[in-house]
């Protein structure tokens, strides 16, 4: 693939909205959406189910006409000047949005020709991406007999035909098997690579993670939190210091020392054992388990985690987490 | 990959590129055809069965024998079945508007007219099929049309002209409606007394004064006639006229109201 102008239409924003407004009936599914993706980024819209993010998706691609604001792609409006854009981006829906009854060269090649290409150029277009995409050998078989993660991958290499500066990703890996999923995150990386802009929606807070520069996160038709992923991830708070003694008995002692080195209230579930605090400061764990060797307390198990974007999400959106619960499902498994 | 170095942006759509993208919906609907052939039962299977049936049924009882019947039938299930699958239309439209590929369409910056007009182009295939198969199932029973080839053609030409005209309303309701299946209901509950109230099946005459008066105004009577008169005759008279202004008015009414209703859902 070779790589694409993303500064050629004007402006470094990719995509600028202005408080969309999506109403259907009584149900307000986008409700004031302000977004700016920055040219050459990979930007992750998150949220729950029907929390607005394909809708919002719909009507930056001008598939969808807002009830109120507006949204500009590369500068350029989506509504008065919507066929342009439409030759700037490229869409691949939350459902596969290619020919069930046809072959995978079949839709490549329809899909080319509506793109302004020739007939053999169509051809070629079709069998180089069908090639790049691992999915030659199954060219000609009917896509019923397809799995879920060709038919994804085939939807995305039918955005890429005309190279688009944009590419909007409705939730890319919804319903993939982790393999297939990776190999999908992987063909993103590499389209920022080559200059391209992806703004992507997602339920699944590690694909944010792994992928987006920045995450917009959005629950009920509004954008709670933006920022990238460090900053959402540090306005939850801090890291927690998890630790298991061997000896039940140990437990007291054990949580004494804790608050006292680490200056924190901590908590335990008795049941398991396991002793949580939070740290502010990695530098005082030395601490910690020194003082643990001297009282002769063992330890069977010890970890730090980082607040996880489950967190930042729930703790941002207002479901919070239940902890106790939490805790309790995850010892019924362990168990 | 090529580079398209400089993008020419554009925001209409020529004329020029609006016949190709339809065309190429068009052959996408050929495409289609092609793979899944058992969607042609409808216009394969029942040229035939009708053709047969009404036939052995009608003819003793109306003309006396089936020989001299078949100038009066033939031409009555062939416009009965060729604007009887016109419907199909609007059924597929729906059963495609509701899958994901027509997002795509939406989202290339292709004429927005083309998927309609592209599948409505592609039925005309169907209409090809239904009309050769009625007049092949006449010819084999028997029925030597007066008007020669060439009208008989002509007649061919005529009906499926029309049923391409009258599949822009079906095409309508296939936008508008919510299910296919509902395009179905309310298409059949139009057509099926559209085509039975006229002289498709049996002479005009024979019906009580108050219904000869719909079939009378009934367009589909004037198509039925203008196809006798054609292939039986090789005439010409004010029913083909007829047929032809009525064919001309629905597309003027029906092609702009369905592509709004289509942009207003796009």
């Amino acid at each position: 693939m070779n790589h694409i102008q993303a500064k050629e239409p004007k402006g470094e924003w990719a995509v600028e909205a202005r408080g969309l407004v999506k109403t259907f009936g009584d149900n307000r599914a986008v409700d004031g959406v302000d977004l700016n993706v920055r040219a050459g980024s990979i930007y992750g819209v998150l949220g729950p189910h029907g929390a607005g993010k394909t809708t919002t998706i719909r009507m930056l691609a001008t598939l969808l006409k807002a009830d109120a604001g507006s949204a500009k792609i590369f500068g350029r409006d989506t509504v008065k000047e919507s066929q342009i854009v439409r030759q700037l981006i490229g869409v691949t829906g939350q459902y596969a949005s290619v020919d069930e009854s046809l072959s995978a060269t079949e839709n490549l090649v329809i899909f080319s020709r509506w793109l302004g290409l020739g007939r053999k150029e169509a051809k070629r277009k079709a069998e180089e991406l069908l090639e790049e995409f691992g999915l030659s050998e199954a060219a000609r078989r009917p896509l019923k007999n397809f799995s879920g993660g060709m038919r994804r991958r085939l939807d995305l290499a039918a955005s890429l035909i005309a190279q688009p500066p944009l590419i909007f990703l409705d939730e890319p890996t919804t319903g993939l098997d982790p393999r297939t999923r990776s190999q999908m995150w992987e063909t993103i990386r590499r389209l920022v690579n080559t200059g391209s802009t992806v703004l992507l929606t997602t339920q699944y807070l590690d694909e944010a993670d792994q992928l987006a520069d920045r995450i917009a996160v959005i629950d009920r038709g509004h954008v709670v939190a933006e920022g990238t992923v460090d900053e959402l991830k540090a306005s939850v708070g801090t890291s927690s210091l998890h630790l298991r003694v061997s000896e039940p008995r140990d437990i007291g002692n054990a949580r004494r020392l804790v608050e006292q080195v680490l200056g924190a209230q901590s908590s335990v579930s008795s049941e398991a054992g396991k002793i949580t605090a939070p740290m502010a400061d990695a530098d005082a764990i030395t601490d910690l388990l020194i003082a643990l060797r001297a009282e002769g307390i063992s330890l069977s198990e010890m970890s730090v985690q980082k607040p996880t974007l489950d967190e930042v999400f729930l703790t941002i959106t207002g479901q919070g987490v239940n902890h106790e619960a939490e805790a309790a499902s995850a010892k019924e498994v362990t168990a | 990959m090529s580079q398209p170095t400089a993008r020419t942006l554009k925001n209409h759509t020529s004329f020029g590129q609006t016949i190709r993208n339809s065309l190429t919906m068009a052959y996408r609907g050929l495409l289609k055809i092609k793979r899944t052939p058992e969607q042609l039962f409808d216009v394969t299977l029942q040229p035939i069965i009708f053709t047969l049936m009404f036939t052995y049924i009608f003819g003793g009882a109306i003309s006396g024998d089936v020989a001299s019947y078949l100038p009066i039938i033939i031409p009555g299930i062939l416009v009965q079945t060729v604007i009887g699958t016109s419907v199909v239309t609007g059924v597929q439209l729906r059963e495609d508007m509701d899958k994901g590929v027509f997002d795509r369409f939406k989202s290339l910056p292709i004429a927005r007219i083309a998927p309609l007009a592209g599948a409505l182009l592609a039925d005309t295939i169907r209409y090809t099929i239904a009309t050769v198969l009625t007049f092949t199932m006449g010819f084999i029973m028997g029925y030597r049309p007066e008007g020669g080839f060439g009208n008989v053609v002509l007649a061919a030409l005529l009906v499926i002209a029309c049923a391409w005209a009258i599949s822009w309303i079906f095409a309508f309701f296939g936008v508008i409606a919510r299910t296919a299946s509902s395009v179905q209901g309310i298409s059949m509950l139009v057509l099926f007394p559209l085509t039975f109230l006229s002289n498709a099946f049996v002479p005009v005459d024979t019906m009580p004064n108050w219904l000869q008066f719909f079939v009378k105004i009934n367009p589909i009577t004037h198509l039925v006639s203008a196809v006798r008169q054609l292939a039986n005759d090789g005439t010409v008279g004010w029913d083909l006229s007829l047929s032809l202004i009525g064919a001309a008015v629905i597309v003027a009414v029906f092609a702009p109201i369905t592509v709004r209703a289509y942009m207003r859902r796009t």
